[in-house]
């Protein structure tokens, strides 16, 4: 039978198991939207902005490991969903985003709403596609959801002209699609691994590195396994949270600018760091010249472009992180060997007094609201089960630091590219992904204005996302740059004129709640979470105005050069 | 150090500005590009002339492997091979004297008149790129009326080929 283009894209969409799809409607998608119309089995999600249909479909893929879809028009529905791309891409999450486009025989006239949505998301996706033939549409979007969800993930964008929607083709499901030019190694070089493996039992100060390429693998078992079996500290990047348990005692914290005083000071003594899955990010690595001075390093990544490309490593590894760790973990019980006890002991004692120092104490009495607080007492309200999604600035940095993520795909951040206004559309994807779990957003009342028409995709969906506002009434990891480094020459960083949060979110059909006192605080959540289980709450916490995130490694600074509290 | 890559690449609308776009974005330079279809019409071959350390030309090979369109790619400087660049120089040629000097200069250099006028003399010249850049250097500068330079193309010594 012949389906038209449009037919062929909500076929392929179900055929692939695709359950929703973010999007907004406009004129080179109408045949698309019509097809939608016509059937019941893809769900279709209409948000306020193009941009928080990518947030969404990206939060979706972070807390399920599936690929977010997205559906957006030509034009500015493509530009508007560009930083969303940009986001899901340096962060590595697999997305497929269908832009429309004009119809071929205008491409290239400045025709109405034309942009090149190929050449300006080029250098923000893994790979993009101009259909040009509605022969091609189906086989194009096999390649795409393959693309964005083998090797290292990534959002892929198609663009469809209006024509090739309306034209008539046959359609076959294309059930595999294989590519000359693309072929992922995910298994690792075995002898790369025998030497790698020599080097991890000979350690007397190891130190095990991990970030987002353990979560994006599933690979936490694997990690938990290969950390206990050697005994040795583990710490994640903000991007690897939840990839290995917070509540163990090997776990030593977040690293990196904003990382523990153990961790960084681990970083800078170990004599062997294994780093999985993890960039060596410069918020990582500080000053590149003064980063583990004292270690030989091994590095695990499926892509080779991630290696040796800011920091020149001793034993490079492509594979993905399960099975590299697997065949690890049999050479080392295979050999019977274990690690140096006496050595790690001493370690293990040199890591606990630098752990002593509590680097991340705050003043428990005072009359203001500290948000560490806010975020120790929503860690034990959703006894540390909820999803958590943050948007950027101080509050994030926190999040990460208070909220001991102990499972993968819980913590929902933009990293890579740090966006202000994702943490509620993708708050809105998990919750779409996970109906039933505690979805939390916790966001400054900078970053949240950024997205907040989704207050009203909220309401009409029934989300009933907990959003936690920070509210210091000031963009407030600007501030705190300003007041270390530009002499508190706070320029443009002192948010005037806020809305009334709670008026805002009962204009927009939710509960509004207000909070500015400490005694407060556990109560008001207790609230939310019982009283108000089905609903959207905004919760708008007053918080202290000067509070600072420490530790901090000043930029250009080397990991052991903290600014402590 | 001045590295020749050469690049198999999926021949589709759009691979070359991926190339073009990687190096702009992540700030390498090409000195020289040059792409045109292999015997297989769904193949084209790319080579590409850059300079960089050792870690950046590490960084330029991982990336390029990286793009999807690129099926297979050799750094030709590491090992034996031929380099060639063809040129176009037309030359202003007027009376006897300068007619038979430019001759000279082109046997000399094995380039061929390819275009006559009673004015104009053009030359086709081939080799390596230093070769081409000496007869332009043994040329009088004013004699130079255009020249058009294809860009680097190379080629591995022996039996080591670039290939599917
Ligand atoms: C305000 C702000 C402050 C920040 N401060 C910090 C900080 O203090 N500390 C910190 O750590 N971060 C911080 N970040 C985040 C930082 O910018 C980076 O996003 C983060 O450090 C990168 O984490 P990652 O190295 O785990 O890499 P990711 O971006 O998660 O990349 C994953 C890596 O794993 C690889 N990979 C993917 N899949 C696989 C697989 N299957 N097998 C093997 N490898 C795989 C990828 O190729 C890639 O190299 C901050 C961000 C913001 C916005
Ligand atoms: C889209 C975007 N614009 C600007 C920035 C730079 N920036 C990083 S954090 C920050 C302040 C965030 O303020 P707020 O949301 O109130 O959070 P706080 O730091 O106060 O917790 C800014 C402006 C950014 N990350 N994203
Ligand atoms: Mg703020």
């Amino acid at each position: 039978m012949e389906l038209t283009g449009a037919e062929i894209v909500v076929r392929f969409l179900h055929d692939e198991g695709v359950e929703h799809l973010f999007g907004y409607p406009g004129g080179a998608v109408l045949h698309i939207y019509d097809a939608l119309y016509r059937q019941d089995k893809v769900k279709h999600i209409l948000v306020r902005h193009e941009q928080a249909a990518t947030h969404a479909a990206d939060g979706y893929a972070r807390s399920t490991g599936k690929p977010g879809v997205v559906l957006v028009t030509s034009g500015p529905g493509a530009t508007n969903a560009v930083t969303g791309i940009a986001t899901a891409y340096m962060d590595s999450i697999p997305m497929v985003v269908l832009t429309g486009q004009v119809p071929t025989s205008l491409i290239g006239n400045d025709a109405f709403q034309e942009v090149d949505a190929v050449g300006i998301t080029r250098p923000c996706v893994k790979h993009n596609f101009l259909v040009k033939d509605v022969k091609d549409l189906a086989i194009t979007l096999k390649k795409a959801f393959y693309i964005a969800q083998t090797g290292r993930p990534g959002p892929v964008v198609v663009d469809i002209p209006k024509d090739v929607t309306a034209n008539r083709t046959k359609y076959v499901f294309p059930k595999t699609v294989s590519m000359r030019s693309y072929n992922p190694v995910v298994k690792g070089h075995t002898g790369q691994i025998k030497r790698a493996v020599g080097m991890i039992l000979g350690a007397k100060r190891p130190m095990l590195y991990t970030g987002g390429g353990v979560v994006l693998n599933d690979a936490s078992r694997q990690l938990v396994e290969f950390a206990r079996l050697l005994g040795y500290p583990v710490t994640n990047t903000s991007m690897g949270l939840g990839g290995y348990p917070a509540s163990d005692k090997q776990f030593v914290g977040m690293l990196g600018m904003h990382g523990t005083y153990e961790a960084n000071m681990a970083m800078s003594h170990c004599d062997v760091l294994v780093a999985i899955g993890a960039r060596f990010d410069d918020r990582v690595t500080g000053n590149v010249q003064k980063f583990c001075p004292h270690a030989k390093i091994i590095h695990i990544d499926i892509d080779p472009s991630s290696i040796s490309k800011n920091v020149k490593v001793d034993v490079p590894i492509v594979g993905s992180v399960e099975h590299v760790l697997k065949d690890m973990l049999k050479l080392i019980k295979d050999s019977g060997e274990v690690p140096d006890g006496e050595a790690l002991a001493k370690w293990w004692t040199q890591i606990d007094e630098w752990r002593a120092k509590e680097c991340l104490k705050y003043d428990k009495s005072s009359e203001l609201i500290k948000p560490q607080y806010v975020l120790e007492t929503l860690h034990k309200i959703t006894k540390g089960d909820a999803f958590v999604c943050s948007d950027v600035g101080q509050h994030q940095m926190w999040t990460a630091q208070f909220y001991r993520f102990d499972k993968p795909r819980r913590w929902i951040n933009s990293g890579g590219l740090g966006t202000m206004g994702f943490g509620l559309p993708a708050a809105m994807g998990v919750q779409f992904a996970h109906p039933k779990a505690s979805v939390v957003c916790v966001t400054g009342e900078g970053s949240i204005q950024m997205n907040i028409q989704e207050l009203s995709t909220c309401l009409q969906y029934g989300l009933p996302i907990k959003i936690i506002c920070l509210n210091n009434r000031f963009l407030g990891m600007v501030r705190q740059w300003q007041e270390f480094f530009y002499d508190k020459r706070y320029s443009h960083s002192y948010m005037e004129s806020l809305p009334d949060f709670v008026k805002l979110a009962e204009a927009y059909g939710h509960v509004g709640m207000q909070i500015d006192k400490p005694a407060d605080v556990e109560a008001a959540l207790k609230e939310a979470f019982t009283k108000h289980k089905n609903r959207l709450v905004f919760m708008n916490f007053l918080t202290d105005q000067t509070e600072n995130v420490y530790p901090m490694v000043p930029a250009g600074a080397g990991l052991d050069e903290m600014i402590l509290v | 150090m001045r590295h020749i890559i050469s690049i198999l690449i999926e021949n589709e609308a759009g691979a070359l500005s991926r190339v073009a776009g990687l190096f702009s974005a992540r700030g390498y330079n090409i000195e020289s590009l040059t792409v045109a279809p292999t015997e297989d019409a769904s193949l084209s071959r790319m080579t590409l002339v850059t300079r960089g350390s050792d870690d950046i030309i590490e960084q330029i090979t991982k990336q390029l492997n990286k793009l999807i369109d690129v099926v297979k790619l050799m750094d030709l400087t590491e090992g034996p091979h031929i380099e060639r660049e063809m040129m176009l120089i037309k030359l202003r040629a007027v009376g006897g004297d300068q007619r038979d000097e430019v001759k000279r200069m082109a046997d000399i250099f094995r380039g061929r008149i390819i275009d006559v006028t009673d004015t104009t003399y053009t030359i086709e010249v081939t080799g390596d790129s230093t070769k081409l850049d000496a007869f332009i250097q043994a040329l009088d500068k004013s004699l130079i009326l255009e020249t058009v330079r294809s860009g680097v193309m190379g080629i591995s010594r022996g039996e080591k080929a670039l290939r599917i």
